[in-house]
């Protein structure tokens, strides 16, 4: 590779050099323990191909063997980083080349692996929560009969979602990129008895492959800038590209991680997805995948610091996300909605932090750490409500069940506290970083910011009140239980996680730790102490969680009949209409706002979608009748081909 | 005039010689042969035919003389009075060529599937239908012309890239043809479709011969010569803009176009994939591309290099109209083998993404891929591919014998997991998922056309991938997670036949429907969907495409590469 050795100086050396320079990645060969980091991909992969080739003899103990692979894959994950810990700074990237991929002449792609700071905390949060979600799903999918397929698929995501943050290329990583979707596609259709569930998997498959789109034209115009599309090789030459070329290449990197990250304009895939069973819900579209998005901005640091106007509107794409799904979570009834609203607006901080440049890569990660826990236990413990309550996801049939589910109650209460970021818990220092940062480098975004944070507020409170406290409104036949041990466990790891996952940002740990990939910043001078910030943050939230706790909780939130098509059922919800006037009050003005956005949502993007695929559809009809089968109209079209051929010929030629 | 005798350079034609000369037994074998030995005969005469070539065309191209300058590699002798170019590209697309041929002898070879008989009518002068047609299936009579006429068009498409004139391109493209039709009409199951797919490639066939000859013509009128060389000289000394110059390419381009079903001359392509034998459009969906680009590639790069402004544009412009409309058509089709053929139509627009990549060598860096050595690398990985896939078609039947209605295909994998998974590699790698070969060889044509600053079609070409990958995975769906179909319903689902809005022409219509309708009641009353194992060779032919698929994606360096260092055109 010719172009690395443009990267004499190290990492350090780079670091070193002032606060504007952007580390190169020039990993160091692989040694020892770290050439094995092969094993994390190859364990899981092992358990996805054993389960299904194996078929029904591995019925038995299928959903085992997946479990173990995943943790085999932790305990790795472990033992590298605590590895790692250990090395000086400048001796933390290994690369490792598992053979050449694609070689011709003097030009090669390699199949690269890259183990540095950043990837191993990938490889920490994916294999960790994914461990405790396989975990968890032994519990949940104990009565589904397909089991062993769903434990097959969980692990070909755990190591497509491996090979996305391990890889050491654009196309290494573009490789895992396909491989998270198909396995996203597989996951989210899994009961694909459910109509609804087929077209959720479609339409995120369908909106997916605009962002894939994206990506693989980012990577191919790096080729043909550069030459090579290895993380080292374009770092070291990043700098030496036209800013058009780099901001065209952010652009599209931009487009593809919105597909995948569920960022406006292409988020209308995410909340459909909640279709799929809920640890799928909780792995993949709030721990995990969801975030490959803001991995790949902070992963293509080299190209956004170069192209600030990419940067620019990776900022804008945030900020609009995560007011959007913010305003989402506040008019859904359905539990999993709320959170998958939540989820988009959180990958919106992330995006946000990530767009604001060598100040932010840090905190974006530090938060998708902190999100990854907490929205996991809150996913899980949805799905603990749901187990419990026959598989209802109507929150106005919830009510009350903080006695009847005293862990999940538990468990849920703390991510929820982390959420919304009360002092403290996890999320309080993860989101306090970035709405700080966003203003002192952008007021406007960090306002925007400000703001989504008391709306949070506001709907995890009003999410909060629905299921676990006010009046029963239970379906008659619900007995509502806790879950068994295998589901709970994973709840309060998770719990505790999210209560504690703050140490990470403990005397600046994260930011020093991923200094070797992202850069660091210069420090700014603060116009005010921090703990202002926090204060004036802190006093945001009060509100929105106040003003939930007076227009929900304060109400009685009407009983409902369990049947959908009984008259009495259509009165109940007459005054279920009354609470979500009250809702729109709450938002006030904003109500139209709420519904707009909901109706743009359901409207506009959902018919952009299936009218794209019933357009092509009719189009493909209509272009069908021009193959007819008479050999007089195939004679016509050759001769009205001729006549296209040698007239553009000549148009060219002679205009 | 004086008459001087060509200069032939026996020493490099010579596994053009073998093949020839192996078709040519194989007419005399047709003649001498009893009968009950035929079947081995020809089989036998074929596939050492083809072998020598194969053998002789390594030994050739070993041994080809350099004559490139230092910064272009090129290697290889013109000769019959510069009429044929053997050079590197030429050999490499005479061993592809081979080795497809090879793989269709192994196909035509299959008699296990029909017990005991080939996929080839049994007497293709009976009528359909007939007391005739009947007594020669009972007697079990054998077409085994079917071998010669593989290896003529063998002979015309190892000629067709090695054209470097424009007369000889003509022959060689009607050498290539005119077996071609005959064994299109030869099936030996659902005849009355299969005659009709023949003769509808054949006129079409016709047509656009004429056009290319009436360019052939025009460019003569412009340059005052045949050969490309000379071609070539009167295109940079002359007046580009010339209309008689422009016409006669666009016509030429036409016949090439045709050849390789571009939009909008991809009309018959699916009647014709449709309506033949599977094994015969196995092989002509591979091997007549391969051969057709070939040919376009030295038209393109050789005759008319320097015209490379105006031409460029016209090749956008049907790139994109043939990804667009090949992609977007398959998304409607309900027969297997009309869902591969407009797949075809797709990754013709594809390799023209390649094609267009052309740039003078100078800009080309020392790293970087040429636009010839991608699109060599493409006919690789699609040909191997579509035969594969092709093939595979073949093997998935029910009592009436091929079963190419999609509906029916449901529940495949459950039944026969092999099968159904081959099958799937096959679609994956046609639509360019990582690891796989087809990924490597887009990566490689769209790295090209982008460096040459095509990136419109190269948008349009991501954006084409993009529902192709929906209708291939479709199908993976279908035969793997869709329950099985009703029986009883599912042998109506097996219409669409001649034409995708109505059946055949009209007057064939009529006889379409009853030579269909017998078989479609008859599937009612059979048993389900079977995957019947087929003989040896077929087995073989399925495995070294799947090695293929799997090799090129994981180790496409070995390939990509001695398409890289074959070098260039000679002129």
């Amino acid at each position: 590779m010719s172009f690395v050795s443009v990267a004499a100086a190290g990492p350090l050396s780079m670091a070193a050099s002032g606060g504007e320079g952007i580390p190169v990645v020039d990993p160091l060969q692989a040694t020892g323990a770290f050439s094995l980091m092969w094993l994390l991909i190859a364990l899981p992969l092992a358990g996805a191909v054993v389960l299904l080739l194996g078929g029904r003899a591995t019925d038995k103990w299928g959903h085992l063997l997946g479990t173990a692979t995943s943790f085999a894959s932790f305990g790795l994950g472990i033992y590298l980083f605590v590895e790692m810990l250990g090395l000086s700074e400048e001796e933390r990237q290994h690369g490792l080349r598992l053979f050449d991929w694609i070689t011709a002449g003097s030009f090669t792609v390699g199949f690269d692996l890259l183990l540095d700071p950043l990837s191993i905390l990938f490889v920490l949060l994916i294999t960790g929560v994914g461990s405790l979600i396989h975990l968890y799903s032994i519990g949940y999918m104990a009565h589904d009969d397909r089991r062993r397929r769903f434990f097959a698929y969980l692990n070909l995501f755990v190591a497509a979602m491996l090979m996305l943050v391990l890889a050491g290329d654009f196309l290494g990583l573009f490789l895992g990129w396909e491989g998270v979707g198909l396995a996203s596609y597989l996951l989210i259709g899994f009961w694909q008895h459910k109509p609804s569930a087929a077209a959720a998997a479609k339409k995120a498959f369908v909106i997916n492959r605009v962002g894939d789109m994206g990506l693989s034209l980012a990577i191919m115009l790096m080729f043909v800038t550069f030459g090579t599309s290895s993380f080292a090789g374009v770092s070291a030459v990043a700098g030496e590209a036209s800013e058009a070329t780099l901001t065209t290449i952010g652009l599209l990197l931009l487009l593809g991680a919105c597909g995948k990250s569920a960022q406006v304009p292409l988020q209308a895939w995410l909340l459909d997805a909640m279709e799929g069973p809920t640890p799928v819900s909780a792995l993949i579209h709030a721990a995990t995948m969801v975030t490959a998005g803001v991995y790949l901005v902070v992963r293509a640091n080299f190209i956004f610091e170069n192209a600030p106007i990419a940067q620019t509107v990776v900022v804008v794409v945030a900020c609009v996300t995560l007011i959007w799904g913010a305003v989402i979570g506040c008019a859904r009834d359905d539990i999993k909605k709320v959170l998958a609203g939540s989820t988009m607006s959180q990958i919106g901080y992330m995006m946000l932090a990530a767009g604001l440049g060598t100040a932010g890569y840090a905190y974006a990660i530090f938060h998708l750490i902190t999100h990854g826990f907490f929205k996991a236990n809150m996913f899980l413990g949805a799905g603990s409500v749901m187990h419990g309550m026959d598989d209802e996801v109507d929150m106005r049939r919830y009510g009350a069940l903080s006695r009847a589910m005293p862990i999940t109650f538990v468990t849920f209460g703390l991510g929820y506290l982390a959420i919304i970021g009360f002092p403290f818990f996890s999320g309080f220092f993860s989101k306090d970083r970035i709405i700080e940062t966003a203003l002192l480098e952008n007021p406007v975004a960090g306002v925007a910011a400000l703001i989504g944070a008391g709306v949070t507020g506001f709907y995890m409170t009003r999410l909060m009140l629905m299921t676990y406290f006010t009046n029963k409104r239970w379906a008659e036949k619900a007995h509502p239980h806790e879950s068994p041990a295998t589901m709970t466990t994973p709840l309060v790891v998770l719990a505790a996680l999210s209560v504690f996952g703050g140490v990470l940002i403990l005397s600046d740990w994260i930011k020093y730790w991923l200094a070797p990939v992202v850069g660091e910043a210069e420090e700014h001078s603060m116009p005010v102490p921090p703990i202002v910030f926090s204060i004036v943050i802190t006093v945001v939230v009060a509100i929105g969680v106040a003003l939930a706790f007076f227009l929900v909780g304060r109400r009685d939130v009407p009983r409902e009949a369990p049947t959908d098509v009984s008259p009495l059922t259509r009165a109940a919800r007459a005054d279920l209409y009354g609470d979500a006037i009250n809702e729109g009050l709450v938002v006030g003005p904003g109500r139209v706002l709420v519904e707009g956005v909901t109706l743009t949502d359901a409207k506009v993007v959902d018919g952009l979608v299936e009218g794209g695929s019933y357009g092509i559809g009719g189009l493909s009809g209509r272009l069908r009748r021009l193959q007819n089968g008479f050999v007089r109209s195939y004679a016509a079209a050759v001769l009205l081909g001729v006549l296209v051929v040698v007239g553009v010929l000549l148009v060219v030629a002679l205009a | 005039m004086e008459f001087s005798a060509p200069q032939i350079a026996h020493e490099v034609l010579w596994p053009a010689y073998v093949v020839f000369g192996a078709a040519l037994l194989g007419v005399l074998g047709e003649a001498f042969l009893p009968r009950r030995r035929r079947f081995v005969g020809q089989v036998a005469i074929a596939t050492l035919g083809l072998i020598g070539g194969l053998v002789g065309t390594a030994l050739v191209a070993l041994d080809l003389p350099s004559v490139g300058s230092d910064d272009v590699a090129a290697y290889g002798v013109t000769t019959v009075g510069d009429t044929v170019a053997l050079d590197g590209p030429t050999m490499f697309l005479w061993g592809l060529v081979l080795l497809l041929g090879l793989g269709g002898v192994g196909l035509f070879a299959e008699r296990r599937l029909e017990s005991g008989l080939s996929a080839f009518a049994g007497q293709a002068a009976a009528l359909p239908g007939t007391e005739a047609e009947r007594k020669a299936s009972t007697e079990g009579l054998d077409h085994t012309e079917v071998y010669p006429l593989l290896m003529f068009a063998v002979v015309g498409m190892m000629l067709f890239p090695a054209a470097n004139d424009l007369l000889t391109l003509f022959v060689a493209l009607e050498v290539l043809s005119l077996p071609l039709y005959l064994l299109c009409g030869l099936s030996r199951r659902r005849r009355l479709l299969s005659q009709e797919a023949a003769m509808k490639y054949f006129l079409l066939g016709a047509f656009s011969s004429g056009f290319v000859i009436y360019g052939i013509a025009l460019v003569y009128g412009f340059s005052g010569s045949m050969s490309y060389a000379a071609v070539t000289e009167a295109v940079r000394a002359g007046d580009s803009g010339s209309v008689l110059l422009l016409t006669g390419l666009g016509m030429i381009t036409v016949g090439m176009l045709f050849k390789v079903g571009a939009v909008p001359f991809h009309a018959w392509t699916p009647d014709v994939y449709q309506g033949a034998p599977t094994a015969v459009t196995a092989f002509m969906s591979a091997a007549t591309k391969v051969a057709a680009f070939g040919a376009t590639l030295r038209l393109f790069y050789v005759a008319f290099g320097s015209e490379r402004w105006t031409w460029q544009p016209m090749l956008w412009v049907v790139a994109i109209i043939t990804m667009l409309v090949g992609a977007v058509l398959a998304v409607s089709q309900t027969d297997v083998k009309r869902m591969l053929a407009y797949s075809s139509i797709a990754h013709t627009g594809f390799i023209l993404t390649g094609l267009i990549g052309l740039r003078d060598t100078a800009e080309v860096g020392p790293a970087e891929i040429t636009s010839l050595q991608a699109v060599l690398f493409y006919l690789v990985t699609y040909s191997f591919a579509t035969l594969g896939a092709f093939a595979l078609v073949g093997v998935v039947r029910d009592d009436s014998g091929e079963v190419t209605a999609m509906a029916r295909w449901a529940g495949l994998g459950r039944r026969s997991p092999v099968v159904a998974g081959v099958f799937a590699l096959f679609l994956l790698s046609m639509a360019g998922i990582p690891l796989t070969a087809g990924f490597v060889g887009k990566w490689a044509v769209f790295a090209v056309a982008v460096s040459a600053g095509a990136w419109p079609v190269v948008v349009v070409a991501l954006a084409s991938s993009m529902i192709a990958v929906f209708f291939y995975v479709r199908v993976i769906l279908l035969m793997y997670f869709t329950a099985d179909p009703d029986p009883s319903k599912a042998g109506s689902a097996d219409v669409g036949v001649g034409g995708d809005a109505a059946l055949a022409g009209a007057s064939s219509s009529t006889e379409a429907e009853r030579g269909t309708v017998t078989v479609r009641s008859r599937a009612r009353v059979a048993d389900a969907v079977r995957v019947e194992t087929p003989s040896l060779a077929t087995v073989v032919v399925i495995a070294v495409c799947v090695g293929v698929t799997v090799l090129l994606g994981v180790m496409p360096g070995p390939v990509l590469d001695l398409a890289g260092s074959v070098g260039t055109f000679i002129r």
